[in-house]
């Protein structure tokens, strides 16, 4: 297992979704993707469990672009990882976003 | 929602996850879970063996309504190790079945899609299914009616196999597998030509829903639609609790030793169809829901 963190300043708001949202199964090549509002003001925390040792520098590749793509500040995203490709990871993101900003049907 | 042909298909059960099946089986919004995710409450096993957790160690549980009614509902997540009882995920279902003593609700849903113990929790997983087994057998005995629905795709076996036949009632769709050893569990203890897990038309001819519906091990057998499962969930609420009595469990033992007598020697299930005085056993597997039912109706379903 490789435990994983990162923090990103984000000028963006903070949003008004849920208390929290929870996308995707822990299973081999999916993961789950656990949003939660926190009092971070400026900062997006994520916090990664990963079974797939040695991809710390790709994980901070996608996340980064997620970042950018959403601006989202006071956010904690946790993650369990079975070894997920990053446009898995990337696609999990966006959808738990959505979730949590109860954009989703 | 009380469409009770199953023509109209709108979600999927096989194919559904954990919440997705809570989600579309109970009233809109009336879920409300008990130690969710952000609770963290994980394996504390599985990081010791470099293995991934999940946030709600594969299982989901809480209070809902369906159709106005209370109830308790609990569901596996497949996905994740196969629906595997580890420690925590045992001991959530365990005390979701002993609050149901307290709280009496009209049901205590299971959702049931697992392999049985996880393995490698060893003795704590194993430990974890006598004790689900106690409760649910507890709040029978409460008089609370505890429903089991399977239809996923990992199928009910191994210890929550034995669950299952613990509930007062079960329903299941096609695709839905339930049994003790699972045929991949048979093929490698005793080999291919006991047991060809790879044979999808021999395993679910087997282990699936039709045939255990013919046996009379489950209640309803519906389309694979959640919507499906909910009318049927709430047909099994208005009827009749099973009886728990000794002599109701005696009489249940006296049927299991006739059914061995009667079919031990029989090589394949379409045999036992057969037997049962069902004509064209080789067509059963092939034929939609609705036409099973009519051409099958004839089997008594009510007993064991």
């Amino acid at each position: 297992m490789e435990h994983l963190r990162f923090e990103f300043k984000t000028p963006g708001n903070r949003p008004s979704g849920r208390a929290s949202a929870l996308v995707g199964v822990v299973s081999s090549g999916n993961l789950e993707v656990m949003v939660e509002s926190t009092d971070l003001n400026e900062a997006c925390q994520v916090e990664v469990n990963t079974s797939a040792r040695g991809f710390a520098a790709i994980w901070q590749a996608v996340l980064t672009d997620f970042a950018e793509r959403h601006d989202l500040a006071g956010l904690r995203i946790s993650i369990n990882d079975g070894g997920a490709t990053p446009a898995v990871v990337s696609l999990r993101l966006d959808q738990a976003i959505e979730e949590f900003l109860g954009m989703s049907s | 929602m009380s469409d009770l042909s199953g023509r109209h298909r709108g979600h999927s059960y096989y194919e559904a996850n954990a919440r997705g099946r809570i989600t579309h089986l109970l009233d809109a919004g009336s879920f409300r879970e008990i130690l969710g995710p952000t609770e963290r409450l994980t394996s504390p096993h599985l990081e010791l063996l470099g293995l991934p957790c999940a946030f709600d160690d594969g299982i989901v549980v809480g209070h809902g309504r369906i159709d106005g009614r209370q109830v308790l509902i609990a569901s596996q997540e497949g996905g994740f190790m196969g629906g595997a009882v580890g420690e925590v995920h045992g001991a959530k279902l365990t005390g979701l079945l002993e609050l149901a003593v307290q709280e009496r609700p009209a049901a205590v849903l299971l959702l049931l899609e697992s392999g049985g113990v996880r393995l490698h929790e060893a003795n704590a997983g194993l430990i974890a299914i006598s004790e689900i087994i106690r409760a649910l057998l507890a709040a029978r005995a409460a008089g609370i009616p505890v429903i089991g629905l399977i239809g996923g795709v990992y199928g009910c076996f191994g210890g929550m196999g034995i669950v299952a036949r613990c509930c007062d009632s079960l329903i299941i769709n096609e695709e839905g597998r339930l049994g003790l050893s699972g045929p991949d569990v048979i093929e490698t203890t005793m080999g291919v030509e006991e047991f060809d897990a790879a044979d999808r038309a021999l395993v679910w001819r087997t282990v699936g829903g039709k045939h255990r519906l013919l046996l009379g091990e489950v209640q309803r057998l519906v389309e694979d639609d959640i919507a499906a499962f909910r009318s049927a969930a709430l047909e099994t609420l208005e009827q009749p609790i099973q009886d728990l009595s000794l002599e109701a469990l005696e009489a249940e033992h006296q049927a299991l030793s006739a059914r061995l007598t009667d079919y031990g020697s029989c090589q394949d299930a379409t045999e036992i169809w057969s037997q049962l005085g069902l004509h064209d056993p080789l067509q059963l597997p092939l034929l939609d829901i609705q036409s099973f039912l009519k051409a099958t109706c004839k089997i008594g379903r009510e007993g064991a």
